[in-house]
């Protein structure tokens, strides 16, 4: 199979050869075992909060993850940057796993928000600055996702994805800087988190907390790029075969 | 030679702008489509929010902010859904002009398209809506600068989602939620103005100017790469 294919993209062979390897199993236990803690710590040991009772315990998950769906939209916008300066194929698959996994975060951070502010506010949503642009955000990357796509061409389709994230987080920040002008002009902000001290094993929970949804994250970002990667290798030689296949048919005709 | 290729972008610039608007002179969709559908818009809004209650004379600003984004979101499309036609791309291409120029090229042909749109569409309101018009200085300069944050974020995402069979939907898709910051930006920035207390407003022009100078360094680094792909 000599066949040349069209792509412009390095296929370089020191990528990943299946969903997994000893390395990320090992990386799953401790994830495992982090999220064990986080329940112990968060559900049973920790105390109820004088204010918010136990709804509190949302916090230990829901502050984490918004601060890794951030982290997502920094990966894509480096992996885009770097595809469109080496044109490696292993950056444009960091920028979309970052991308998918930031958008499950961010999706994980809006719900566990409403349900904490139901009981809380009463209510499930209020304009906010930091709820608007989450939610700002996950519209953003719901874009980025939707030109991931796209049935077009491997180098359409990611060039233009890379164009757009590159601009994710340069997007993130105006948004974040126009939602907080347009709310704190008209009212001072409606929650502070920081405000409230939080101290003793609340404050050691959430420590807990971030560590195992860190873990989550990059367990995630490693399977989905590994995916990905498999993905497309399974695509090229689906083409490889194919040409063959039409060449040998021409042969014999 | 900075100099001369600046010169060089500029002077292919003009060519585009010239070529695009002369387009949508001669084939009238602007004129008989695009103006009829801005101006539908603020008669709509007069549907759903009761002209009698005094809602519109005070949502004028934003009213008027959301028939220009989707007016114009139909200039947008129409700016590429021209060079999609007979492989006018390749031609484009082939031409030898840079993918700089044509990006600013084809971002002043909708920025001038979106000005007509807005001297309108300021006219509707005033007529419709009995606004009354007032601190002329900042609303001229919010109009310029929200105009040249759409129209540069607006070209460069027309052409991410050009040539593709889900452009029309991909469009607004991409583009709505990056232009946030724009629409409540010159909404803010038009109240201001309205209400008598400019100095509101001023912090806003800043904003959507920084939006509008990324787009620009963004559109004219990165057209080329979308242009030489497919």
């Amino acid at each position: 199979m000599t066949t040349e294919t069209a792509r412009q993209v390095e296929v370089t062979d020191d990528g990943p050869t299946s969903t997994g390897s000893r390395a990320t199993m090992i990386l799953g236990i401790v994830t495992l075992l982090a999220l064990a803690m986080l329940v112990l710590f968060g559900l049973i040991l920790s105390p109820a909060d004088e204010n918010q009772g136990d709804a509190v315990r949302i916090m230990y998950v829901h502050v984490p993850s918004a601060t890794l769906s951030y982290v997502g939209c920094f990966l894509t916008t480096i992996g885009s940057a770097v595809y469109l300066w080496r044109k490696s194929q292993w950056w444009d698959l960091v920028a979309y796993a970052g991308a998918e996994v930031a958008a499950l975060f961010t999706a994980f951070t809006l719900v566990t928000g409403m349900l904490w502010g139901r009981p809380t506010w009463g209510v499930y949503w209020v304009w906010d600055a930091r709820l608007t642009s989450e939610a700002m955000l996950m519209l953003l990357l719901l874009g980025y996702l939707a030109v991931r796509r796209l049935a077009a061409d491997y180098d359409v389709r990611a060039k233009r994805a890379a164009i757009v994230g590159l601009l994710l987080v340069p997007n993130v920040f105006i948004v974040r800087q126009s939602v907080q002008w347009w709310r704190t002009l008209h009212q001072t902000p409606t929650l502070s988190l920081s405000g409230a001290e939080i101290q003793g094993l609340m404050l050691f929970s959430l420590f807990i907390g971030f560590i195992a949804i860190t873990l989550v994250f990059v367990w995630m970002v490693i399977h989905r790029f590994r995916v990905a990667w498999l993905e497309e290798q399974v695509d090229a030689e689906g083409l490889d075969v194919a040409i063959a296949e039409r060449r040998a048919e021409g042969a014999v005709s | 030679m900075t100099r001369h290729v600046v010169m060089a972008m500029l002077t292919d610039a003009l060519l585009i702008a010239r070529k695009d608007l002369k387009l949508e002179l001669r084939s009238r969709v602007a004129m008989n489509q695009v103006i009829p559908f801005a101006l539908l818009v603020l008669v709509l809004f007069a549907f759903a929010l009761d002209p009698d209650r005094g809602l519109l004379q005070k949502a004028t600003p934003g009213l008027y902010w959301i028939a220009v984004l989707f007016s114009g979101l139909l200039a947008m499309q129409r700016s590429f859904a021209v060079e999609s036609a007979d492989g006018v791309t390749d031609a484009l291409r082939l031409s030898g002009l840079s993918p700089s120029g044509i990006y600013l090229g084809k971002t002043l042909s909708v920025a001038v398209q979106l000005l007509v749109l807005e001297v309108l569409l300021g006219v509707g309101v005033v007529v419709l809506y009995g606004t009354t018009v007032g601190g002329w200085l900042l609303l001229v300069a919010t109009i310029l600068v929200a105009t040249a944050a759409i129209s540069t974020a607006g070209t460069l995402f027309g052409v991410v989602a050009s040539g593709l069979r889900v452009r029309e939907t991909l469009l607004p898709l991409l583009l709505l939620p990056v232009l946030a910051p724009v629409l409540i930006g010159s909404t803010r920035a038009f109240e201001a103005a309205l209400n008598g207390t400019p100095s509101e407003g001023w912090p806003w022009v800043g904003l959507m100017s920084v939006f509008a100078v990324v787009y620009v360094v963004a559109g004219i680094f990165g057209f080329g790469p979308l242009m030489e792909e497919s």
